[in-house]
């Protein structure tokens, strides 16, 4: 846990924004984790994954969804955050794949940018579908061509890029193994629709973020597991829906 | 030098200050916070015979000052308790934990005390006749006098411990509930339990929690805590484990003035793992100021 101090501000699209913040990052050890943010007002924390981090800033990328998120966007440059950092088991790299596929939706995007950051470190570029409702939720596919990923586009109701579902245009690459972070229902589409292995990242309304609570639990083939200490990330092969 | 020592019925604390069961796990994820042997104790997750999922998800809302949990007693099954988790605690835990037990009968309750016997590392059972998230049992044996006072009778026969017996707020008189437990023979109360409460979701018109209520708990509830820790007080002779909302360390004060002999800190850890840490290293500068050489001496001051 730590002090952060807010860099900047930047709003993406209507309704979401990129914060950068600086302070202790040596928390966080993979892409995928996520931090849990003490807001003025508001009893819970609230839980954002990393979008990306080197050694003295941190990425974050979130939606206003409510009076929590809100407030956090109001927040002026140089006010400081109180963070949990580090938390969850995040993505994990060292599986033996060649053509990863990246898929986000919407407020699952956001992880996958610093999980094709290591990837491309790794010597490995991952092709991305980005999937969103519409043309003005759409961000971040500059930022993932600047990494020379092959990028793909959709929005639901076809104002921007291909028009459809993150399912209808996945096998438009080649992949042997699917990252994702999207809801629930995407993910599902996505576990249904592959036949190669991959890991799903999850969201569940959270008490404490590190595993005390048992707020977030859920029912793996390999036991109950809890979204934000044992996740959010899980195996394919672990999942039960 | 303050004296913060505390005894709960021979047990001796080094401070009054215990993280509340349920919302401090088995301990392990706080010890990469902090070196938790600087805690009184702690009271581990609520066991019942037989292990749990608990409740559907979500099991979290919030309130204004504060949360509300259906979590429904999501526990490994006292076996797996008493084969790994105490003794995985001892790695990081050297002091006795308290031991907080659950059932849907008297016989399970028993039960669970029964398998503690023995068991060094754990130095008082917290008997939960208080859960709100769950169908039968739990609450139900804290809302009526004659069941609590059934539980604390079985129980109390099989335990080599003290047995403290943790209370529901959901009651009109808290004190009749409390003294039909000391007159069974338990050593202690803990009180409160968390507050019967729901969200509704304005966007969706259907209820945060999937259980439909929770257990309201933080610092909303504090006030109502004390007011009963007050009201029992002054009708049972047995210590008191006074809980319910307390974030900081005045309220810890205010507490044990209102009777508690020590007090349990509950959902303030979920948001601020440190705050035992900190009320800890804060207790004996605010005594000073109060001019109290020896917490015990506050205790029940509010009533004298």
């Amino acid at each position: 846990m730590g002090i952060y101090t807010i860099e900047s501000i930047r709003q993406l699209t209507y309704d979401t924004y990129e914060m950068t913040l600086s302070g202790d990052m040596s928390w966080i050890k993979a892409p995928g984790q996520f931090v849990n943010i003490k807001i003025d007002g508001f009893f819970l924390r609230r839980p954002l994954s990393v979008c990306d981090i080197d050694d003295r800033y941190m990425t974050l990328i979130f939606k206003v969804a409510g009076e929590g998120t809100k407030a956090l966007s109001m927040m002026k440059v140089s006010s400081q955050l109180d963070i949990l950092c580090g938390l969850g088991n995040g993505y994990d790299i060292n599986v033996s794949i060649s053509e990863p596929l990246l898929i986000g939706g919407g407020c699952g995007v956001p992880p996958l940018y610093y999980l094709a950051k290591t990837l491309k470190n790794k010597g490995i570029t991952p092709s991305v579908v980005l999937g969103f409702n519409k043309k003005e939720d759409v961000f971040y596919e500059d930022k993932f061509k600047a990494l020379g990923c092959n990028v793909c586009v959709c929005t639901v109701d076809g104002s921007y890029g291909y028009i459809g579902l993150v399912t209808d245009i996945m096998d438009m690459f080649d992949y042997d193994y699917t990252f994702s972070c999207g809801p629930e229902g995407m993910l599902k589409a996505i576990y249904d629709k592959s036949i190669v292995s991959g890991q799903f990242s999850f969201e569940e309304r959270m008490g404490c973020g590190f595993g005390a609570c048992m707020g977030c639990t859920c029912k793996t083939k390999y036991g109950y597991k809890r979204i934000c200490k044992d996740g959010p990330v899980l195996f394919k092969e672990e999942i039960l829906w | 030098m303050v004296n913060l020592s505390v005894n709960l019925s021979g047990l001796t604390l080094s401070n009054p200050i215990i993280p509340a069961s349920g919302c401090f796990g088995y301990g392990k994820e706080f010890s990469e916070y902090y070196d938790i042997n600087i805690l009184g104790s702690f009271c581990m997750k609520g066991t019942t015979k037989e292990p749990r999922f608990g409740n559907e998800t979500p099991r979290i809302a919030e309130s204004s000052s504060g949360m509300l949990n259906s979590v429904g007693l999501q526990n490994p099954g006292i076996e797996h308790v008493v084969q790994q988790e105490l003794k995985e605690i001892r790695a990081y835990y050297s002091k006795p934990v308290i031991a907080n037990i659950s059932g849907f009968s008297v016989e399970e309750y028993e039960y669970c005390v029964r398998r503690l016997r023995g068991i060094d590392n754990v130095g008082l059972i917290e008997v939960n006749i208080s859960c709100p998230n769950v169908e039968q049992g739990g609450m139900s044996f804290g809302t009526d006098p004659e069941m609590a006072a059934k539980v604390t009778k079985a129980v109390v026969k099989v335990a080599d411990k003290p047995v403290y017996v943790k209370l529901t707020p959901n009651v009109t008189d808290i004190t009749e509930i409390a003294k039909a437990c000391e007159s069974e023979g338990a050593s202690g109360i803990c009180a409160i339990n968390t507050l019967s409460a729901m969200r509704i979701d304005i966007k969706k018109q259907k209820p945060v929690l999937a259980n439909i209520t929770g257990g309201l708990s933080g610092p909303a509830v504090f006030p109502v805590a004390l007011r009963m820790v007050y009201q029992l007080y002054k009708e049972i002779k047995i210590p008191i484990i006074g809980i319910g909302g307390i974030s900081k360390v005045e309220d810890v004060i205010e507490m044990m003035m209102a009777g508690a002999t020590a007090v349990q800190i509950g959902s303030l850890n979920l948001v601020d793992p440190y705050i035992c840490k900190t009320i800890i290293n804060q207790l004996p500068g605010m005594l000073e100021q109060l001019g109290i050489d020896d917490i015990n001496k506050i205790v029940g001051a509010a009533h004298r």
